[in-house]
């Protein structure tokens, strides 16, 4: 059984006035337990919408959305837990923040979950300890923080809450290149440590290419699921739905335009050299 | 030629803060050319940018454009209508509810006549491609779209100089492409000055002129050729060098001789397959 | 959803009421409302109707949009027509029941209250439907503009306005985006006393007043760079001009007023 299953999806925005608009159109997916997912598509695919499914934000205008085999619509408490076992991240977090002290609002998860002073105080330590904020921050109001900061306390705030999965929507918009790699490196160890399933939503493509999978949506629907590889091999395709193509894919892209004998499906930087070389010494050899 | 900004050993420190955000800055930028400023969260661009139409005014030292001192406040509004400025979040510098009432809002400001204002709108919004969505409501458009109107919006001024401060940052691939281009296209055939600050190293690789700051100090500051391949003072700046820069010195740690100043994908693959014929 | 709301009444079109000088529009609607009032006759209510079913035919406005205006008004148009119906005292009795007696003077009252409340919405949505909250801020601010004079900031009013309505649609977005960002966070808003609701909306208004704050931050900024000072020595794009179908909306006003006189004076 696949931990989280959507069945014949389909959201529809402002139904039944001249504004109406699919955001999803009768979408299925299953996702296993353990995997890191992509979820890739430019703004407006449907990518946003179908997160707030997953913890039953947003009700399907049709379809059912399973997690554990079980509807997560099917009754109140089934709303709510589902609520707590997919943790999401929305894009720019930081807004988010409202308590008068960076602990109080990692806090504000876990006591919405009921759990006693002790365990919230060891989970909110041990969030923040894994999105790298040191508990000298823990009283400032978290208003002063700097950006980055923010963006990490509020990540935590949802850490706190170990979800099963966690759902992250452009979680390093805005930060900058180094900002950007430790805070991923951030989130890829706590999957490892805690076991559990992240779907990262992104059109940073140098983000998709370290996921187990990718799917990409366009205009509500699935156009692409498969490993990175995969893919990656349809350049064409994903630059005509509005995304990029990882620096190594482009480029590989182009050497095989120009008759360079490359395998399919390079989307690293360590491939493509690796290919490349490997073309070098035969280019060698016959001389 | 004279330069267009010249910017004189500024320094300048937020109130309440421990450290000065910009530490001695000079700066020479000529009329026509697109410099890009790198730099890390907390370098001191957002500032630098600052002062180039006088939101801020330096504690130490002098900003010139086209000859005016930024200290002055009379040369104010001369300086803001030549230096426009566009800013991250699109969003929050759109102030009219249709596109082309808010491009009007600049010279409406100037107090510009009626008939050449409803002239520059159509030509700002004609050189950002948004000329088809003239009448629509700002909100409705989407993130890439929404910039361009902002760069309209500042164009309409006639400025010489346009200075973006991360106005890519919050867009998704394709807007992050029709921003860039729109911008290039003022820069190459409008001869407008271009100052683009950035966190995308491939944006910056279309520059004439790369500065990279550092704890409010320019600390590298040459053509991306001379600045990219240099990718151990890139990354002790917490920088990342371009994807091309890093597949090269790859492949010459390897024993391939390419040569490092190649720096879009275009070139990158033309000195591969030249070297491995 | 609160995305799902639709704002705003205006529906676009190319029409002649449409392209009518908003000033005409807003001095009409006045007209109209205060012709309204000097109604003494049915027959005045039929020629109101009248002249508001050709303005709605002229503006390609469906009695169906009118009727989905009127909606939420249902529940004072029946209470307005209870109260006449059974309060109005006389001695025509109609219908009698115990201690409720209604009156042919009741019935009456009731209808024409109910007719006058109709119209007089259904004629501001003429306005509303036809002119872009925009082009309603525009008219206002030339109208309102002898109080300059009097040191009252019509400019910066007409602007404070123009930048609400802009607003609208990004606040009701962010609204929505941190709702759902605490709601992920286990937030409860919708169950618990009136207190405990009170105190769950914390969440979603802090960082709500937070973020319009850092915006209008922003924004003062950005309209400082584009050389924003004050409404002295401004100029328009769009210049307001009447045209001679403002003479002609004009002129139709006064002859609503005067027929509506005419028929209350001869009684029908």
């Amino acid at each position: 059984m696949s931990l989280i299953e959507l069945r014949d999806l389909t959201h529809i925005y402002s139904q039944g006035t001249p504004f109406e608009k699919v955001a999803i159109d009768s979408l299925s997916l299953s996702i296993e337990a353990g995997q890191t997912v992509g979820l890739i598509g430019h703004t407006g695919s449907g990518k946003s919408t179908l997160i707030s499914h997953l913890n039953a934000l947003l009700k399907p205008s049709s379809g059912t959305v399973l997690l554990d085999g079980e509807d997560i619509f099917a009754s109140k408490a089934a709303i709510r837990a589902a609520r707590f076992r997919v943790g999401v991240v929305f894009q720019y977090p930081e807004y988010q923040l409202f308590e008068e002290t960076v602990f109080a609002d990692i806090a504000y998860g876990p006591k919405n979950l009921k759990l006693d002073n002790a365990e919230i105080d060891r989970r909110v330590r041990e969030a923040a300890a894994f999105v790298g904020l040191d508990a000298g921050q823990f009283d400032r109001s978290p208003l002063e923080l700097s950006g980055g900061q923010k963006r990490r306390a509020a990540i935590a705030g949802v850490l706190a809450m170990e979800p099963d999965v966690l759902v992250l929507d452009e979680p390093t918009a805005g930060l900058d290149p180094a900002g950007r790699e430790d805070l991923l490196g951030r989130l890829f160890r706590w999957r490892e440590v805690r076991g559990a399933t992240i779907i990262l939503v992104t059109h940073d493509m140098s983000i998709a290419n370290r996921c187990d999978r990718l799917v990409v949506m366009s205009e509500g629907k699935i156009v692409l699921d498969g490993t990175p590889e995969a893919v990656f091999a349809h350049g064409e395709q994903l630059v005509s739905i509005g995304l990029d193509l990882p620096a190594a894919a482009h480029i590989a892209k182009l050497l095989r335009d120009q008759g360079l004998d490359l395998p399919a499906g390079i989307y690293t930087l360590d491939r493509l050299a690796e290919a490349i070389l490997a073309l070098r010494g035969k280019g060698a050899s016959p001389c | 030629m004279d330069p267009i900004i010249r910017i004189k050993n500024i320094s300048y420190t937020y109130p309440d803060a421990d450290r000065p955000a910009l530490d001695g800055v000079s700066l020479d930028i000529m009329p026509g050319t697109f410099t890009a400023v790198l730099g890390s969260n907390g370098s001191g661009k957002s500032t630098l940018a600052k002062h180039l139409n006088a939101i801020l005014v330096p504690a130490g030292g002098k900003v010139f454009v086209d000859g005016m001192d930024t200290a002055d406040e009379g040369n104010l509004l001369a300086i803001r209508r030549q230096v426009g400025m566009v800013f991250q979040n699109p969003d929050n510098q759109i102030v009219a509810n249709v596109v082309e009432d808010d491009v009007a809002f600049a010279p409406e400001n100037l107090g510009v006549e009626p008939k050449e204002i409803r002239r520059r709108v159509d030509e700002a919004l004609k050189s950002v491609g948004m000329y088809e969505f003239r009448m629509h409501a700002p909100h409705l458009l989407s993130g890439g779209q929404k910039q361009r109107v902002a760069i309209a919006g500042v164009l309409a001024m006639d400025p010489d100089v346009l200075v973006l401060d991360e106005p890519t940052a919050m867009l998704d691939p394709r807007g992050r492409r029709e921003v860039i281009a729109a911008v290039e296209t003022l820069c190459r055939e409008r001869g407008i000055t271009v100052v683009l600050i950035t966190h995308h190293m491939d944006e910056a690789v279309r520059a004439d002129r790369v500065l990279v700051l550092d704890k409010g100090r320019i600390v590298l500051d040459g053509t991306p050729q001379q600045i990219f391949p240099q990718t151990a003072a890139l990354q002790a700046l917490r920088l990342t060098v371009p994807d091309t820069v890093a597949l090269m010195s790859r492949l010459n740690a390897a024993g391939m001789d390419l040569p490092m100043d190649a720096l879009t994908p275009a070139e990158c693959a033309a000195a591969i397959l030249e070297a491995l014929q | 959803m609160l995305k799902d709301i639709t704002l705003g009444q205006y529906f676009p079109g190319d029409t002649v009421v449409h392209r009518l000088d908003p000033r005409t529009k807003l001095v009409l609607t006045l007209v109209y409302i205060a012709a309204l009032f000097m109604v003494g006759s049915w027959g005045g209510y039929a020629l109101v109707f009248a002249a508001l079913a050709s303005v709605a035919a002229v503006a390609h406005i469906r009695p169906r949009a009118l009727l989905k205006g009127l909606k939420p008004l249902v529940f004072i148009i029946v209470f307005t027509a209870v109260l006449n119906l059974f309060f109005t005292g006389g001695d025509d009795i109609l219908f009698q029941w115990r201690s409720i007696h209604v009156t042919w003077s009741g019935l009456k009252r009731a209808v024409s209250m109910v007719l006058r409340i109709l119209l007089l919405v259904s004629g501001t949505f003429m306005l509303t439907y036809t002119t872009s909250p925009l082009a309603i801020t525009d008219g206002l601010e030339k109208l309102l503009s002898p109080l300059k004079k009097l040191h009252v900031p019509v400019y910066e009013l007409s602007l404070m306005m123009c930048i609400a309505l802009r607003f609208i649609p990004t606040l009701i977005e962010e609204t929505d985006r941190i709702m759902s960002a605490q709601k992920a966070r286990g937030a409860d808003l919708e169950t618990g006393t009136l207190p405990e609701r009170a105190k769950a909306l914390l969440p979603l208004l802090i960082p709500l007043f937070i973020s319009s704050f850092r915006r209008a931050d922003e924004l003062a900024l950005a309209m400082e760079c584009r050389c924003y000072n004050g409404g002295e020595g401004r100029t328009r794009m769009k210049q307001l001009r009447m045209a001679w179908q403002d003479g002609v909306a004009f002129a139709l006003g006064a002859a609503l007023v005067a027929g509506i006189l005419l028929l209350r004076r001869l009684g029908i």
